[in-house]
């Protein structure tokens, strides 16, 4: 119970440091976009005064910019993102939301693949640890950290859908086809890492005093690894699921280019050029909610596995 | 105090093991010959030393500049007798030399982010870890804030607002890069604050910047090597990353990250100009990780069983 009610107070201590986070991220990009030079309405002809001026009355742009932000702030608090500025007749928040559903489906898939392969790779290796088995995994896995994804995007293209023909070369019609190389590709630089990851900490604890207990009492090897080894060995994997969002988060910017996906990375890219204020700040939020959730659940999950991590909310 | 009779405690044992000059060994050059044991590494270190004399010395010795566009050969595949021994591009600029200058850009970015990134987080980390209290706690949670900042999303807006200008990726990247070696310096400067040779220079009224700058930062230098191996990478990829979105380095110039850009576009007609720069930044990436890790295992025995 004592428990318990500290890990509340934990998970309400952390709770309230999100707060300040988003508002320093909202702020920061607030005011980064209005300092970029150029406006959302500077086209190739020059528009009439009194339209330019129709224009930034109706995106609140012609209020001193304090004023501005404030009005933001209080839109977003109920969750309004505004009309985007390139993409007439859109809300933001339809634009994130239709981006949303495919990014998500992307990224979602892509770590279900890393942390399957990469966990079962890492393993693999730690068990014949310094076997040619281990070199090579661990050689492709060095690979898979080093080669970035614009590189393997591209080659992969290049072989299985222009020369092979097997996939399609990009776009997105919801099938299983048009998934296969983007969430591959999304997925190999997490997979890598992962299996790293697994193989260190696996090798660790089979060094430990309580595997050996374990196999002192006549457990099978197999028993070993599941029931005493797979716990703390997997900590360190589910530690770094926070990063490796952020990263797959970043790593999605050019899957997305490259595959000519309408997902939320190519929505940033093309508002960030074309000053679409509204557009981009209402990316930017969405994605550092979801970065700092998903940190929360992360650290949730972890004090529960870990015994050891205590709740102290002054540390 | 009068003087003991010299005691030969080690020499008996010399002339047992018939050995005749027994000599320390101190804790790099242990380091020195577990690094020099993992082969990995030394390969990887040979490696990225040609290159670096390649991508510095390479454009000089080719007769093609970088700029000069070769109508007679423009999308010319990889071939001795054109004189373009790795292609031109679609212009029919010679590959091979605006790989290397690209080179120089991604190398350069690399460095000098890093050394921003290095003086950021070093000092940042020292103070905190060294300070402690509440002046440890509010500068941890303010990166811990940063640290779950969207960031490349921050970059890429960076860029934007302020232009693509060489000097801004050296800092944008830089500054960014610098969270993770303030976290490990922090972490190695709690336990070294209470060693016996800090409370000495305490005792004798060093003050606590010279504490930090002295006795402190010195005895960072093995996690800094280590993590100075692997920012570099890092900031290479971030850089081809951004190039590659078309908010990096602008033409002329060019880096691993535009080429390969440059390259994805022209892949169906002329593959080479994809394989070539990426192949280049591949390998470099590579033996860059490889030595960041053979340094790990070197110099943070721990990991040793």
């Amino acid at each position: 119970m004592i428990k318990d009610s500290g890990m509340a107070r934990y998970a309400l201590w952390r709770l309230a440091g999100l707060i300040p986070t988003l508002l320093i991220m909202i702020t920061v990009a607030f005011f980064l976009m209005r300092v970029a030079p150029g406006g959302p309405f500077d086209s190739e002809k020059l528009l009439p005064p009194d339209i330019e001026a129709n224009l930034n009355a109706r995106y609140h742009m012609d209020e001193p910019l304090l004023q501005q932000y404030f009005r933001y702030l209080s839109q977003v608090a109920v969750l309004d993102f505004g009309p985007s500025i390139q993409y007439k007749d859109w809300t933001v928040n339809e634009l994130i939301g239709q981006g949303m559903r495919v990014s998500l489906t992307i990224g979602l898939a892509a770590m279900v693949l890393a942390f399957v392969f990469g966990t079962l790779l890492g393993i693999t290796a730690a068990l014949r640890k310094n076997t040619r088995v281990d070199y090579s995994l661990m050689g492709v896995a060095m690979l898979g950290i080093s080669v970035p994804n614009f590189v393997i995007a591209p080659v992969l293209i290049l072989l299985l859908a222009v020369y092979a023909g097997w996939l399609p070369a990009g776009g997105w019609d919801w099938g299983i086809a048009s998934m296969v190389l983007p969430v591959v590709t999304l997925s190999l630089p997490v997979t890598a890492y992962i299996a790293r990851l697994t193989r260190g900490s696996m090798i660790e604890v089979m060094h430990s005093n309580f595997i050996r207990s374990a196999r002192a009492k006549g457990l099978p090897e197999s028993l070993v690894i599941r029931r005493h080894a797979l716990r703390p060995a997997l900590l360190p994997v589910i530690s770094f699921l926070g990063p490796a969002t952020a990263g797959m988060i970043s790593g999605s910017v050019v899957i997305e280019r490259v595959f000519s996906i309408p997902g939320l990375g190519s929505y940033f890219v093309q508002g960030a050029l074309n000053r679409d204020y509204t557009l981009v700040m209402g990316v930017v939020i969405f994605y550092g909610v979801l970065i700092i959730t998903l940190n929360f659940i992360v650290d949730m999950i972890y004090a529960w596995l870990d015994p050891k991590v205590r709740y102290d909310a002054k540390s | 105090m009068t003087q003991k009779a010299e005691q030969p405690a080690i020499d008996p044992f010399e002339a047992a093991l018939g050995v005749s000059d027994v000599k320390g060994r101190s804790p790099w050059q242990d380091a020195w010959h577990r690094l020099l044991k993992n082969r990995a590494a030394v390969y990887s270190a040979f490696i990225m030393a040609a290159m670096l004399l390649m991508v510095v010395f390479g454009p000089m010795l080719i007769s093609w500049e970088p700029d000069f566009t070769d109508w007679d050969y423009t999308s010319s595949p990889p071939s001795l007798a054109s004189g373009h021994w790795f292609g031109t591009d679609a212009v029919g600029r010679d590959l091979l030399v605006r790989t290397l200058e690209g080179g120089r850009i991604s190398l350069m970015v690399g460095l000098v982010a890093t050394i921003v990134s290095l003086l950021i987080g070093v000092s940042y980390g020292a103070i905190a870890g060294y300070f402690g209290g509440a002046v440890d706690r509010l500068m941890m949670r303010t990166v811990d804030i940063i640290y779950a900042l969207p960031f490349m999303f921050f970059v890429i807006l960076l860029m934007v607002v302020f232009g693509r200008h060489i000097l801004l990726i050296f800092v944008a990247i830089g500054a960014i890069n610098w969270l993770d070696m303030a976290r490990i310096v922090r972490g190695q400067t709690l336990g070294l604050k209470n060693t016996e040779f800090v409370e000495a220079a305490k005792a004798c009224g060093v003050s606590d910047w010279d504490i930090i700058r002295r006795h402190i930062t010195p005895n960072l230098l093995g996690v800094v090597i280590i993590y100075v191996t692997l920012t570099i990478p890092q900031v290479i990829l971030v850089e081809s990353f951004l190039s590659f979105l078309g908010l990096g380095v602008q033409e002329p110039m060019s880096s691993w990250g535009a080429l390969v850009s440059d390259g994805a576009q022209d892949m169906e007609s002329a593959p080479w100009t994809l394989v070539v720069p990426s192949v280049f930044l591949t390998i470099t990436l590579y033996c860059f990780n490889f030595i960041g890790d053979g340094l790990r295992d070197a110099l943070d025995p721990k990991d040793h069983f």
